[in-house]
């Protein structure tokens, strides 16, 4: 015990005297949650719409009036002729087209149908996607004002129709806030975590240092405890940190219990340290280190559920996902903070970052020699 | 430390290998033995596997051949208590920079489970010295305090035998006297010291001596008996063309062995009853002038040269 008390005295000592570290480890959540969260917005606004209104009628008029009144549009063109607004696509001016046909007003009375051609670019997906959805709802809009005009009430339940309500449960206002702090603040404790480890056990072998404790009697699971334990406690500084900044900034007030959360992020820090460790008995240098590490961490944080969804992912990649710690932090981060989930919904969850911890670390210590 | 537990020889190394990788043989069939108490110095050349066999015998790198013992203990199975008998100073500085001189100094005096004060008549004079700079960090020491200071934490615990890999390179010659003058006190303290070093003229500060060169060892003995067992009578030669005198010297049939060494050129010659005046004419004859032939005392250096 009282080796291992000397050990966290000099290593703190250290770490306060790194003038980098401290502040990595202070501004780093607190402006990457307010910067990222704000940058990686997925609503969709200003799509630019060019429109060919071949009609020139009260109706087209109106469609027009209600796409660009709808917020998300910006009207960026109004031609003539398609060869004309496709040029704006081509200089990008344009992400859609909307063709209003010849006739649209006299068709959409006598004939009570009429069809509209909207061209997208596709370049960018999600806003190809998005914008276009958008807009299919503004005119299904259009067309229902249209039918309540023109349908006399007595007919108006002629024809069945099923109407879905949808209501959106634990993010009502399908704020991406919401969503995305705790992913991001799960990404910071990930980094804050792994790379401090590594990266610091890896220096102690490039300054030559570990040779030093190496000829000393300190016991193995002494050196490993004394190194894990403060980037333990600084993993839970910078998880502090960051649900404050969630709280103040974005007003998120956890849902379920922070007892809960604190419990999932004590074992989590194990396994993520584990990996540090495990990585810092590999390499020699710090930029090794570095550069494995981050070969890691690239992939946790892209395969890791936060910018894309898991769901949507082959089932390859799904399987690797499974051997992502990160994918599992940032499910259960929204599943407490959001939903409010109980120890008994995260226990799957706990259990394998558990087995995590274990089998990194066991690895890392297995791994480590005092003797080559 | 109970005297008549202690091992005959504190340091025991017998046909030791290290190969690294597959044919790069470091060590090659090494024995040598410290007896308690001395100074033994291993000198050779950079690469001569003089930090290789440092490392076997402090438990950091397992030896591929043969055995050693440190204080009576199996470097291989008995390591944990090695690692609590031995000093280790590295050739590389290798404390806590970012720790301070006083920081360092206590966190290797707990990582032994003892305290500074316990054994602080070891270190005293050492760092008496090292005193007003306690609050500095270490990194931003000269290099002779550094040095000191990597001392004072080696030896902190007391240690029975204590291991110094090039403890004075890249250190000025003062600084080095200073050193050598801290290890001869050492000594009366009863602790045995295996010192290396690539500085011939450090060799004769030990008590005994071996020479190493590509991993074998050349010679070992005291430093008195490697000079006196230097089979020739030296001399020592100089003119005023040093370049030309020793193209001369090589090419002269009654020359056994010439080589530079300092100002002079260093010859011995075939015949023991060489007469001098003759070679002088020789010389002269070829051309140099102030020529300056006289007998000179064998070094470290030149049975090193000679062993070669």
């Amino acid at each position: 015990m009282r080796t291992i008390k000397f050990l966290l005295q000099k290593e703190f000592r250290q770490i306060f005297r790194n003038r980098a570290i401290v502040a990595m480890v202070i501004a780093m959540p607190v402006i990457q949650l307010i910067i990222l969260p704000l940058a990686a917005n997925y609503e969709v606004k200003n799509v630019n719409v060019a429109v060919i209104d071949k009609d020139h009628s009260s109706y087209s008029q109106k469609l027009i009036n209600k796409i660009i009144a709808s917020g998300y549009f910006k009207l960026t063109g109004y031609d003539f002729s398609f060869k004309q607004a496709y040029r704006l696509i081509e200089s990008d001016a344009a992400d859609l087209i909307l063709e209003i046909p010849q006739g649209f007003e006299r068709n959409l009375i006598r004939e009570n149908e009429q069809k509209l051609f909207v061209a997208v670019n596709a370049i960018n997906g999600t806003k190809a996607n998005l914008g276009s959805a958008y807009l299919l709802t503004v005119i299904q809009d259009f067309n229902r004002d249209v039918r309540l005009q023109f349908i006399q009430p007595g007919n108006f339940n002629q024809q069945p129709t099923i109407d879905v309500a949808s209501s959106n449960w634990y993010n009502p206002l399908l704020d991406y806030h919401m969503y995305m702090v705790p992913g991001i603040l799960a990404i910071l404790v990930t980094m804050i975590g792994g790379f401090l480890t590594a990266l610091n056990i890896v220096k102690e072998k490039e300054v030559g240092t570990i040779e030093q404790i190496n000829v000393t009697p300190i016991k193995k699971y002494h050196f490993i405890l004394g190194k894990l334990i403060p980037f333990w406690i600084l993993g839970n500084v910078v998880f502090t940190l960051g649900l404050l900044v969630a709280r103040l900034v974005y007003g998120i007030i956890p849902v379920g219990s922070l007892f809960l959360m604190y419990g999932f992020i004590a074992v989590y820090l194990l396994a993520v340290l584990g990996l540090g460790l495990l990585i810092s008995t590999f390499c020699e240098t710090q930029q090794q280190a570095m550069f494995v590490m981050f070969f890691f961490v690239m992939i946790f944080v892209l395969m890791g559920g936060l910018f894309t969804s898991i769901d949507s992912m082959p089932d390859w990649a799904k399987t690797v996902t499974k051997f992502n710690p990160v994918s599992y932090l940032i499910e259960v981060m929204r599943m407490i903070m959001l939903k409010g989930s109980s120890l008994k919904n995260i226990l799957p969850q706990l259990g394998i970052i558990a087995v995590f911890a274990l089998v990194l670390n066991s690895l890392a210590i297995f791994n480590y020699k005092k003797t080559s | 430390m109970e005297q008549n537990g202690r091992a005959e020889n504190a340091v025991v190394v017998r046909n030791l290998v290290k190969v690294y990788g597959k044919e790069k043989t470091a060590v090659d069939h090494v024995s040598f033995s410290v007896k308690p108490g001395e100074i033994f110095g291993l000198i050779g050349p950079d690469g001569a596997g003089k930090t290789s066999i440092f490392r076997v015998l402090t438990t950091l790198l397992l030896p591929d051949g043969g055995s050693a013992t440190v204080d009576g203990l199996d470097v291989v199975k008995d390591y944990k208590q090695i690692r609590n008998r031995v000093g280790y100073m590295p050739g590389k500085f290798s404390l806590y920079q970012d720790l301070s001189v006083e920081e360092n100094l206590n966190f290797f005096a707990t990582v032994f489970d003892t305290t500074v004060e316990a054994n602080y008549h070891l270190i005293k004079e050492i760092y008496d010295q090292l005193e007003p700079f306690k609050k500095r960090r270490a990194g931003k020491l000269s290099g002779g305090m550094k040095q000191k200071l990597a001392l004072c934490c080696a030896l902190i615990h007391k240690p029975v035998v204590l291991f110094l890999d090039e403890p004075t390179t890249g250190v000025d010659p003062v600084s080095r006297k200073e050193f050598w003058e801290m290890l001869k006190q050492l000594k009366t303290q009863n602790i045995t010291i295996v010192v290396s070093t690539p500085y011939m003229d450090e060799a004769n500060m030990c008590d005994e001596i071996a020479l190493i060169q590509s991993g074998r060892l050349l010679s070992v003995d005291t430093p008195g008996n490697i000079v006196k067992s230097y089979p020739e009578q030296l001399y020592a030669v100089k003119a005023d063309n040093m370049h030309k005198l020793l193209k001369l010297l090589r090419s002269y049939d009654k020359v056994m062995n010439s080589y530079a060494f300092g100002e002079f050129a260093h010859v011995s010659f075939k015949d023991p009853q060489v007469n001098i005046s003759e070679v002088t004419d020789y010389l002269k004859q070829e051309g140099l002038a102030d020529i300056e032939l006289r007998t000179t005392a064998v070094t470290i250096e030149d049975s090193f040269i000679k062993l070669l």
